[in-house]
């Protein structure tokens, strides 16, 4: 439990992080909440010659609305997100998301930035950003680009971020009045990751479904959107028959990990469970 | 008239006196192996095998004794030299400290670095190259038994093949007649898990050799300091530290649970190390060694059979055992005992015959089976005599409470012989179950689990009715290697009449600072904050045989006691002395002797004592001390009744344990909040196998869950609000009446667990449940009997 040797760099703004990032090449690790991070290194799954701490970045830390967009800075805690009235009112799925991370220790810890970029196959917030439309924003000493939350994800431990890159900033779009989201999660108990995790977000007018976002993390080794299931209830009347016939749509199209405590089947089976409840809690 | 405080004013038996030992802990201030710093302390850190079987072809230390700090990088080969390669474990059978050519099991010991810095150590760690050539390893404990399994201790001459001991009990041939005449007869295959104490604190140790004194001082994390040092005289003897030359202190434990009971090679190299260059060596396991190397605790397959009437009356037991033991039997059991005590299987009912037998099998696994907070494989008993009687009432149709009270023992047949050979000190089963059924509503919860059935709900109610056996042993059968199970305890009372107490055993949370006292003080009348209590330094404290297997109160407790009633005789004498009357006129109250029918013609025990130091009698020895070695008659048998109450998630699978009532009978109570706190700290580690844990291996003896990312121990965040209770029926030849309470929860509680998720299916056809009963094992179930 005791990592190698590394040379240890702390940024005091995005700038000089970036710098950092240049000079020390694809052997330096952005340490943001170190939840990810410092584990991996303690069993030396991952040895970094230098580590960035970008946790004392104070202009990376908030929530705040900005236009049509409610954005979050990289370096915001689970647990201040969990706490934020501003996204419990306008996409409670993400409130739920932060409340379901780990535990308490670990949300005020964490960051959401650190989570997106370490792409834990079971983390938690992928199914809410993927269902919220969200939009990544990523720093490097030549600009910024925005990534489509859907383009970042590309597989198990692997997204769109660049080596010298750095996560500053997670932006989704406002939803209307008449949209309501959801999170729900089945847990692995010990490590508390989503054995499934499903998030959903539904607009309603006229008593039918206009437009249905659904996504999971945890089943397949990428989160994912499951169109499927969205295509089955668009455009159809929230009744408990047109919900399980779309549920039942769920993870047909990914291929589904199994493990000693969940097999592939239990996980497919939890999918769907999941998917139900969620489109439930979304429309009663 | 001189008046003494009352029992609770100066914190006597019966009252829940703030411990003592918490001041020290809750302000961070407990002195642990981990906090000893000695000047010119080297760190030593362990290379471990990333496979389950393969021979060692070659370990280059090059590298690694190249790195500035590293001072040594020691081998099996080295060892070798000292015949220190190998040590016996406490069942008589051998151990690895380092293999000189290969290795058994994952994450075993291959070499051991010791540097300047624990940094440096683990870097050194990395550098070490081992080379191996990976062989097939024997997982499977039943084929580890087939006559075409590869033999794996090729170390022991003849072996030819993996069959450790065979070990039974009972009348086989009348057991048998009973079995073929029955009229029922139910037959349960289980298996309870290996699984990990998992103590917050995992073991370590500072190794402190002084070559210019030729002496050892051993801070370590052991619940049994005495009989460590005795055994590090024995085997280090021939190096020249002979008994009086070494020094054991075991300080502030962070949870012991029977883990921190064997001798660990950790321990034996970083003696080793101490020994060769003559300074302090530390070694402290991280958790991921301590999870995968350590002792595990269970892992027995118990086939078990109950034969009764159609209407309900228990007639005959029978158990076979097949005992995984990993790759030596570094079990923890008395000598005679290498199934512990597992012939408690016959429980709290009244029938004549039971047989048990049991075999034991090397496997490709971690060594170990200690008696994880149970007296020696009774949680393994009891789960197996709990569930088969629960069997049993399916098989017949009948509530399962009323099926054990139709065969309860009851209280007038005490002491009980069992059928196996025990003898029962005391119990009342009725009144147990009874007060456990008042307390969680049982009638209405059955009214209840029907009307749920009837809407297609999950729930059901689990019954456990569980005897323990603690406080081992009486000396003519309790020994480990060759030492009697006694235990001690030395009370000196200064002038100013405070006291120092001192015991054989050694607290790992326990209390004993705390409930020690409040026997002292009840017994002389001291309070119990001016009796200071320590133990876990040789050089200090009397011989004992340590704390587990529940046997602090029993045997120690029990000679803090006796020890006090020695002192109060002395300090009876001093008061016919002083007040000039003959001893039979004196009276005792606690605190104080007075004359009969003159009670302001008395002596506090504070002026007795003084008098012991200042105004003695002539002919009488000055001073003011007692000591004891309190040998048991017999040992304690607590009892309990538990009620769980489970609903589970249909879809999927998931159990939530809604109401959990905990009945227990451990006699006599010494300090209510004490034993309240040990029964939710044992409920919690009863729910672990029941729900959660289990060390899972591949074919190739991979561990797939070695760290607390996928192992859960529960916590607070798991555990249902535990409501607890208590009858009690005092020991009736334990000075004090108690009995021994740490392990009743944690062997408890898992049956009726497991028996509330079996009711709850049972209307399905389910009458079987593995544990741990995890949300993927129940859904699959549901599904296989189309409940879904």
């Amino acid at each position: 439990m005791i990592p190698s040797e590394f040379e240890y760099c702390r940024a005091g703004s995005v700038e000089e992080a970036l710098d950092l990032l240049a000079q020390k090449g694809p052997d330096a690790k952005i340490l943001a909440g170190g939840h990810s991070l410092l584990p991996a290194m303690k069993l030396r799954l991952n040895s970094p010659g230098a580590v960035i701490d970008i946790s004392g970045i104070g202009e990376l830390s908030y929530i705040k609305e900005e236009g049509s967009h409610l954005v979050i800075g990289a370096c915001t805690t689970h647990g201040d997100i969990a706490k934020s009235t501003l996204l419990s009112e306008k996409i409670p799925m993400i409130v739920e998301a932060a409340a379901e991370i780990g535990d308490v220790q670990v949300r005020n810890k964490g960051t959401i930035g650190g989570s997106l970029a370490h792409a834990d196959p079971a983390a938690d917030w992928p199914a809410s950003l993927l269902a919220g439309e969200a939009e990544i924003v990523l720093a490097s000493s030549s600009g910024e680009r925005t990534v489509a939350a859907v383009d970042f994800f590309q597989g198990l431990f692997t997204t769109d971020l660049g080596e010298n890159e750095l996560i500053t900033e997670i932006r989704l779009p406002i939803p209307d009045a008449y949209t309501k989201s959801t999170y729900v999660k089945f847990e692995q108990p010990a490590s508390r990751f989503a054995i499934v995790g499903c998030a959903a977000s539904i607009t309603r007018s006229n008593g039918s479904c206009d437009k249905v976002r659904v996504a999971f993390t945890g089943v397949s080794s990428t989160p994912f959107r499951d169109q499927a299931v969205e295509q089955a209830l668009e455009g159809q009347a929230p009744s408990d028959d047109n919900i399980e016939a779309a549920a039942e749509k769920a993870a047909m199209s990914v291929e589904v990990m199994g493990d000693h405590f969940a097999s592939q089947e239990y996980r497919k089976h939890l999918a769907k469970v999941y998917a139900r409840r969620a489109l439930q809690a979304v429309l009663s | 008239m001189i008046q003494c405080k009352t029992s609770k004013e100066i914190g006597g038996m019966g009252h829940s006196m703030r411990r003592k030992e918490d001041a020290r802990f809750i302000q961070g201030k407990g002195q642990y192996v981990d906090d000893i710093k000695l000047p010119e302390m080297l760190y030593m850190d362990i290379v471990r095998s990333p496979f389950a079987y393969a021979k060692i072809t070659n370990i280059n230390i090059e590298k690694a004794m190249a790195l500035p700090g590293v001072l040594a990088v020691i081998t099996g080969k080295d060892l070798e030299q000292y015949n220190l390669h190998w040590m016996p474990t406490l069942m008589s059978d051998t151990q690895m400290v380092l293999p000189v050519d290969t290795v058994m099991y994952q994450s075993q010991e291959v070499a051991a670095v010791i540097a300047t810095e624990r940094y440096i150590a683990a870097d050194a760690v990395e550098l070490v190259e081992v080379e191996y050539e990976p062989m097939q390893p024997v997982m499977d404990p039943y084929k580890a038994m087939e006559a075409d399994a590869p033999v794996l201790r090729i170390d022991k001459e003849g072996k030819t093949d993996n069959h450790i001991w065979h070990w039974e009990a009972g009348d086989k041939e009348a057991t048998d007649r009973i079995f073929d005449d029955a009229e029922v007869k139910v037959k349960e295959q289980m298996h309870i898990p290996r699984i990990h104490v998992a103590s917050i604190e995992t073991c370590g140790c500072v190794a402190n050799y002084d070559k210019v004194n030729n002496h050892l001082t051993m801070y370590m994390t052991t619940q049994a300091p005495h009989a460590i040092r005795t055994v590090i005289a024995l085997v280090a003897g021939h190096v020249g530290l002979t008994e009086e030359k070494v020094r054991v202190i075991s300080p502030d434990i962070g949870g012991g649970f029977g883990g921190k009971v064997p001798v660990y090679p950790g321990y034996v190299i970083a003696i080793a190390a101490s020994f060769l260059i003559g300074k302090p060596v530390k070694w402290i396991e991280d958790r991921s060694e301590n999870l995968q190397a350590d002792s595990f605790a269970r892992d027995y397959h118990i086939t078990a059979e109950m034969a009764g009437t159609k209407d309900g009356k228990i007639l005959a037991t029978r158990f076979k055992l097949l005992c995984d033991h990993g790759y030596t039997d570094a079990a923890a059991n008395p000598s005679k005992f290498p199934t512990g005590l597992f012939s408690i299987c016959t429980g709290s009912y009244d029938y004549g015959h039971s047989y048990a037998e049991a075999d034991a099998v090397y496997t490709n696994k971690p060594p170990g089976g200690v008696a994880y907070r149970c007296s020696f494989r009774v949680t393994e008993a009891v789960h197996a005599i709990e569930r088969i009687t629960d069997c049993y009432a399916q098989e017949i149709n009948k509530d399962p409470a009323q099926l054990r009270f139709d065969n309860f023992i009851n209280k007038d047949q005490f002491p009980y012989k069992s059928a196996l050979g025990w003898e029962y000190d005391s119990g009342d089963y009725h009144q147990g179950l009874q007060k456990a059924m008042e307390v969680v509503g049982y009638d209405d919860l059955r009214k209840e689990q029907a009307e749920k059935r009837a809407r297609g709900e999950l729930m059901g109610i689990g019954i456990s009715t569980f005897t323990e056996i603690v406080g081992a042993g009486p000396s003519r059968e309790f020994d480990i290697l060759g030492i009697k199970m006694f235990d001690s305890a030395e009370i000196r009372v200064h002038p100013t009449g405070k006291a120092i107490a001192r015991f054989g055993t050694k607290s790992q949370g326990q209390g004993h600072e705390t409930t020690y006292a409040q026997i002292v003080a009840e017994e002389l009348g001291i309070p119990a904050e001016h009796i200071q209590v320590e133990e876990g330094d040789t050089d200090t404290a009397p011989y004992g045989l340590g704390t587990y297997a529940s046997r602090s109160t029993p045997t120690a407790g029990a000679a803090a006691a006796i020890a006090s009633r020695k002192l109060r005789e002395k300090a009876k004498k001093i008061a016919a002395y002083l007040l000039e009357v003959s001893e039979e006129d004196l009276e005792w109250e606690p605190g104080k002797f007075f004359v009969k029918g003159a009670p302001d013609k008395a002596k506090t025990i504070q002026e007795i004592v003084f008098a012991a130091y200042t105004n003695h009698p002539q002919g009488m020895e000055a001073g003011f001390e007692a000591t004891h070695y309190y040998d048991p008659p017999n040992l304690t048998f607590p009892s309990g009744a538990y009620i769980c109450v489970v609903d589970i998630d249909k879809e999927t699978g998931e159990v939530k344990v809604r109401r959990f009532v905990a009945i227990d009978d451990c006699g006599h109570i010494i300090n209510p909040m004490i034993v309240q706190g040990q029964v939710h700290g044992g409920l919690t580690q009863g729910l672990a196998p029941a729900l959660y844990e289990e060390l899972i291996y591949d074919e190739e003896g991979n561990i797939l869950n070695g760290t607390f990312m996928d192992y859960l121990v529960p916590t607070a965040v798991e555990s249902p609000s535990w409501e607890t209770g208590h009858t009690v029926t005092p020991s009736p030849h334990h000075p004090i009446g108690a009995k021994g309470v740490g392990e009743s929860p944690t062997v408890g509680a898992p049956p009726a667990i497991v028996n509330a998720v079996v009711d709850a299916l049972s209307h399905l056809g389910v009458t079987h449940m593995e544990i741990p009963i995890t949300a993927p094992k129940v859904w699959k179930i549901l599904k296989e009997k189309g409940a879904l």
